[in-house]
């Protein structure tokens, strides 16, 4: 193979895939800060003695847990305007698709986290007198959130990746930069090797980071 | 004398699976009674009922001559905040402990006086300290359960109980988990509460400490009191075969 | 003003969809079943104490899990070509990289299966004096396999979802004729509504099996 390797047009547009980098994680950050909310919110809901709430809350997570987020994308970009009347920009479409769908997962995470705790921390609280809202705040969660806390930055990585997505609809992320890029300077090879060094150093950092909370996690209370 | 606590037509049933099947029982103030039964006979399932983890089917709890709960059509009905108010005047001790993983062990006593009864931080804390003296664990007061010994555990777990000052305590097999070396502990530590006059309806399968701990013994069959009396009677002599049967088959009960 | 929805027009042209269900589900089985069989060997290399066998794959492994797959896949159709100077297919360069991303997660699963697998089955059979060939075959894999079962079918079903990005280095799956009809009949609300639908019901039998799999791998232990 002869192919001579030239990374000259990565060097020389720096600034722009930076700046799509940039792009990329201010997406994410936000996704994920709303995908947590709605993934609250819609675990409350499951959990919820309502059975009409928990049913809801349940279509909801399953169908945004079964269908492709590219789906969501394009139907929220093009589809929801005609509904709402509303146009959407593409960053304002993708936030919702990333948070809608990480929040189906992260509600998961919360309710699995919950359901985990073993009857006997429940019994306890409760042979104590404490009130349900107390037991949940005193017993429930602070040994529920050690164990939600893996899953729930492993679901963040993933959404990190999806934001990649949001190229298809043209919002100036990373991907999207890489590929204005390429066809100007017909160096795809050179081009998209660096987006994804890019991206696989960013999140294997992350998931290097993740390791060491796992290991403090894990260490717990003793 | 209606007792501290009285027990009026008890019934529970899980679906179709009748466990309790009319349970009529008094206590005096400071009576300590052992509950024998085989297994699946329902004993866990009364002790719970006394301080509502499990709702009754039917029939009366009565505390302290107040009845508890209101008369509703098809049946009782309970209020959350009526049974949360119960169960700070009835201690449970579980046979896994159930002690709180991510609070030390002075965390775990000082938490109901703190977060239940409104006690202040230092008092609570003082409380706890004085609890867990009691139990022999004054030295443990900051590790976490996952660091302490299965009887240790177990320990802190009656101190837990004691520290919200109850009116009687229910022990459910409270030795079933622990290695036999471990049990001796906090037996003995039970029968300390029994020297203080305490109320305390226990559920065991150690018919030796049964003999030398209740003032009065019951044994159920099937969801009913099938025998009853004080432990020489019941255990020496019992009346009924079934009674027989049972402590004949726990050959290596010793008085 | 209520929107009127025109469902019909978009079920009027069911053979373009039916088609791109079709390209949608080749993909799936031909990634899938390509992905189990390299993930069996990048698992057990992956696991080896030499070297030369446990640095490359995990060095894949770890490329393939933390890049988005659509890079991924735009890679292997537009950068990949210039490299080799061989122009493939959209299809095949779709198929390539899901499988090669997919089968970096189902080494993790083979990995972790085999691990799970208690020492004392291992020095059972090494006492029966089985070769590990005979042991791996006879006593480790099939405990271990009914155990990746729900992890394999979750796998099954992120892949399922994945193959819609194929339409983006126009391949003509499902979501690719989508967005083609939501552009020629200027509905696109319908069409996506539909596509999700049809998405919908493909995976979610999925989902369910791995939960039913869980499910009896609970109660019965994994033996059985
Ligand atoms: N929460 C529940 N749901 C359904 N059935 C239950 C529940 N709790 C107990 N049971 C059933 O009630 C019956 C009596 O159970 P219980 O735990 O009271 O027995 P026990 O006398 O304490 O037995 P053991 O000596 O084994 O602890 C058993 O058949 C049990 O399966
Ligand atoms: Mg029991």
């Amino acid at each position: 193979m002869s192919y001579q390797w030239d990374f000259s047009p990565v060097w020389r547009n720096a600034g722009p895939l930076l700046e799509g980098l940039g792009n990329t994680l201010w997406l994410s950050g936000w996704s994920i800060l709303l995908g947590l909310a709605l993934g609250l919110g819609l675990a409350l809901l499951r959990l919820s003695p309502s059975r009409i709430a928990s049913v809801a809350a349940l279509v909801v997570i399953e169908f945004y847990r079964n269908t492709p987020p590219l789906v969501h994308f394009f139907w929220i970009f093009f589809g929801l305007p005609i509904l709402i009347g509303v146009s959407m920009s593409p960053f304002t479409a993708a936030l919702l698709a990333l948070s809608i769908q990480s929040g189906a997962f992260f509600a998961e995470i919360f309710r699995g986290g919950i359901v985990s705790i073993e009857r006997g921390q429940w019994e306890a609280g409760r042979a104590l007198g404490m009130s349900e809202a107390r037991l949940m705040r005193r017993i429930i969660l602070p040994q529920a959130v050690r164990r939600m806390i893996p899953p729930l930055m492993e679901r963040s990585f993933e959404l990190v990746k999806t934001t990649a997505l949001a190229a298809t609809l043209a919002y100036g992320e990373l991907l999207y930069r890489a590929m204005v890029i390429a066809s100007q300077t017909f160096r795809p090879l050179e081009i998209y090797t660096a987006v994804a060094v890019i991206f696989f150093s960013v999140l294997f950092l992350a998931s290097l980071g993740m390791r060491r909370v796992e290991h403090v996690l894990r260490r717990g209370h003793r | 004398m209606s007792g501290i606590l009285r027990l009026d037509g008890l019934r529970k049933s899980f679906g179709s699976n009748e466990v309790l099947r009319g349970i009529d029982l008094t206590v005096q103030q400071g009576e300590r009674i052992a509950i024998l039964g085989a297994s699946g006979s329902g004993k866990s399932t009364l002790l719970r009922c006394i301080n509502f983890m499990e709702v009754p089917s039917a029939g009366t709890v009565t505390v302290a001559g107040t009845p508890v709960g209101e008369e509703a059509r098809g049946g009782r009905c309970y209020r959350p905040a009526e049974l949360a108010r119960l169960r700070t005047r009835i201690g449970m001790i579980f046979q896994q402990f159930n002690l709180f993983p991510h609070m030390t062990a002075l965390q775990n006593v000082a938490e109901g006086p703190l977060s239940v009864l409104g006690v202040g931080r230092a008092e609570a804390e003082a409380r706890a300290r004085q609890h867990l003296a009691k139990v022999g664990l004054a030295e443990k007061a900051e590790a976490y359960p996952a660091r302490l010994s299965g009887g240790q555990q177990q320990r802190v777990a009656i101190a837990r109980a004691l520290a919200m000052e109850p009116e009687m305590l229910l022990f459910d097999e409270p030795t079933s988990a622990l290695d036999p070396e471990l049990v001796g502990e906090v037996l003995e530590t039970i029968l300390g509460l029994s020297r203080e006059g305490r109320t305390m309806l226990l559920v065991t399968h150690e018919l030796g400490f049964a003999f030398h701990f209740a003032t009065r013994v019951i044994f159920l069959h099937e969801g009913m009191i099938h025998e009853e009396g004080t432990p020489e009677q019941v255990l020496k002599h019992p009346r009924q075969d079934r009674t027989r049967a049972f402590i004949g088959r726990h050959s290596t009960f010793a008085f | 003003m209520e929107y009127e929805f025109a469902f019909g027009e978009i079920l009027r042209d069911w053979d373009l969809l039916a088609r791109g269900i079709r390209l949608t589900a080749a993909l799936w089985v031909i990634a899938f079943v390509t992905a189990l069989a390299a993930g069996l060997f990048l698992g057990i290399a992956r696991m080896s104490p030499r070297r030369a066998l446990n640095w490359p794959a995990t060095a894949y492994i770890e490329i393939f899990r933390n890049t988005p797959v659509l890079v991924q896949l735009v890679w292997f159709y537009y950068a990949f070509p210039v490299l080799t100077g061989v122009q493939v297919s959209p299809f095949v360069a779709a198929s390539l990289g899901l499988c090669l991303n997919t089968s970096a997660y189902c080494a993790e699963i083979y990995r972790a299966g085999l691990q799970s697998i208690v020492a004392g089955q291992w020095e059972a059979g090494r006492a029966l004096g089985m070769s590990e060939a005979t042991l791996m075959r006879r006593i480790i894999l099939p405990q271990a396999l009914r155990r990746m079962l729900p992890a394999f079918t979750n796998r099954a079903v992120e892949l399922a979802k994945m193959t819609s990005i194929a339409s983006v280095i126009t391949v003509h799956e499902l979501m690719h004729e989508a967005r083609t009809m939501a552009t020629q009949s200027f509905l696109p609300l319908e069409t996506f509504t539909v596509v999700a639908a049809i998405y919908f019901i493909l995976i979610y039998p999925g989902t369910l099996g791995a939960l039913l799999l869980e499910r009896r791998l609970a109660t019965r232990g994994g033996a059985a």
